[in-house]
């Protein structure tokens, strides 16, 4: 089942030329969504306005900066960093490595690419994306996890992440029926086109934009710390010897410097 | 000063959510991410700022009071044991503070006035309340005064 080419298969109905056509209009739609959703929402001209901002600290050089962004692109983009939930974190991992091996493994064999891997990258990739995708929509959700909503209820946040689930599922059921050679495998095939066309081209009102926005929110959050501004936020901790000396501080003089999760100990779920 | 999230750093964990003593914190519908649903019912208490892993929450001083520029952030560190204040005044000066928490679990901090000796005649007749001076650190002094500090109050705004 691995090794099956459903493009390859697909070719003998739908020419070539429309499949490849229909790849490059969702890679239109996406570029032209995610430029609406920047210029609609603004969050270019926040981040560069947030950039030039006077009160910047320290400035840092070229080098620093390639290697502030190299961190973030390893560290919160590549590894997930942000996510301090250990089961969304590897949920996400799941989810966003099995889309990337997905779509680019879609895009390779559309455009003929006959070598083995493709189709089994296809598989695995969707496959992954949908342990991570249902794991998260059943179980992570917050307002499910949190606020004890039904698993089923819907809502505006739900388009990207159920458009990608349903994209991926009926791609495989279409992919699965048609190596059997079953005729229902036109109508999912429809159901995966649609639910394709949705994912990609509903990029302004979903958050298919967030894998633009947040890197560049955790690059600003790094330079901030590079520059000595750190967002504003406190830098004193008890790891200074000057600190731990002070009056204020007996208290914790004999205490260890872990004490414990505290509000961490446990997920938010008692609301 | 009601509270504010920055959309870009909250990641949705409801940390917030659960500690608002107001249950104004929510996630918001559309984004899936925390809002404050009703400002002015914010009681300012700065719970989901140091609740907040992410540091995505801040609070938006009311613009008679403390306009441009100005900061006040924290950072519960409770791994640490400590409490970190920075404090930017609109004019550039900067305050920082460390100290420990405080917080003792449920149930431990409960004082055991049974096995208190009861008030001597001079201690009814002082000024001090219970355990003072010893609860409120006055134990290495006196009451601080403007007047041990040799400082007089002025009249009007000081900078």
């Amino acid at each position: 089942m691995l090794d099956f080419n459903p493009f390859a298969e697909l070719s003998a109905s739908i020419p070539p030329a429309v499949m490849k056509g229909y790849v490059v209009l969702m890679a239109v739609l996406v570029a032209a969504g995610t430029l609406f959703d920047i210029v609609h929402k603004g969050s270019a001209k926040y981040f560069f306005t947030n950039w030039r901002r006077p009160n910047r600290g320290r400035a840092l050089g070229a080098g620093e900066l390639v290697s502030i962004a190299a961190k973030t692109a390893v560290v919160d983009v590549l590894a997930s960093g942000e996510f301090c939930h250990t089961k969304r974190r590897i949920a996400h991992l799941l989810t966003m490595y099995g889309f990337v091996l997905h779509v680019v493994a879609t895009v390779a064999m559309v455009f003929g690419g006959t070598a083995d891997v493709w189709p089994r990258l296809w598989w695995i990739g969707g496959i992954m994306l949908l342990v991570g995708g249902y794991w998260f929509w059943f179980f992570i959700r917050v307002d499910v996890a949190a606020e004890g909503s039904s698993r089923f209820r819907l809502m505006h946040a739900d388009l990207f992440v159920l458009s990608l689930l349903a994209s991926v599922t009926f791609g495989l059921i279409w992919a699965w029926l048609l190596a059997r050679g079953s005729g229902a495998a036109w109508v999912v095939f429809a159901l995966y086109v649609l639910a394709s066309t949705v994912l990609f081209g509903g990029v302004p009102w979903s958050k298919f934009a967030h894998m633009f926005f947040k890197p560049a929110a955790a690059f600003e959050k790094r330079v901030s710390e590079a520059d000595g501004t750190h967002q504003n936020l406190p830098t004193l901790t008890r790891d200074d010897p000057e600190q731990q000396a002070r009056h204020s501080m007996e208290l914790l003089r004999n205490a260890p410097m872990d004490m414990g999760l505290g509000i961490k100990r446990e997920a938010p779920r008692h609301y | 000063m009601p509270t504010f999230v920055y959309m870009t750093r909250c990641d949705g964990c409801g940390h917030c959510v659960d500690i608002c003593p107001s249950d104004i914190m929510h996630i918001d519908k559309t984004y899936r991410r925390a809002y404050n649903i009703e400002p002015n019912m914010c009681w300012e208490c700065y719970s989901c700022v140091k609740a907040c892993p992410q540091h995505a929450i801040d609070m938006r001083g009311y613009a008679d009071f403390a306009p441009l520029g100005h900061s006040v952030r924290v950072h519960r560190d409770e791994q640490k044991g400590t409490i970190a204040w920075r404090i930017k005044f609109r004019n550039g000066t900067e305050k920082n503070f460390l100290s420990p928490i405080t917080t003792k679990p449920w149930g431990q901090a409960i004082p055991k006035l049974k096995d208190v000796p009861a008030p001597s005649k001079e201690m009814r007749d002082g000024q001090l309340l219970y355990n003072e001076p010893k609860w409120i650190r006055m134990d290495d002094g006196g009451l601080r005064t403007l007047k041990d500090a040799r400082l007089t109050l002025k009249k009007g705004v000081a900078y």
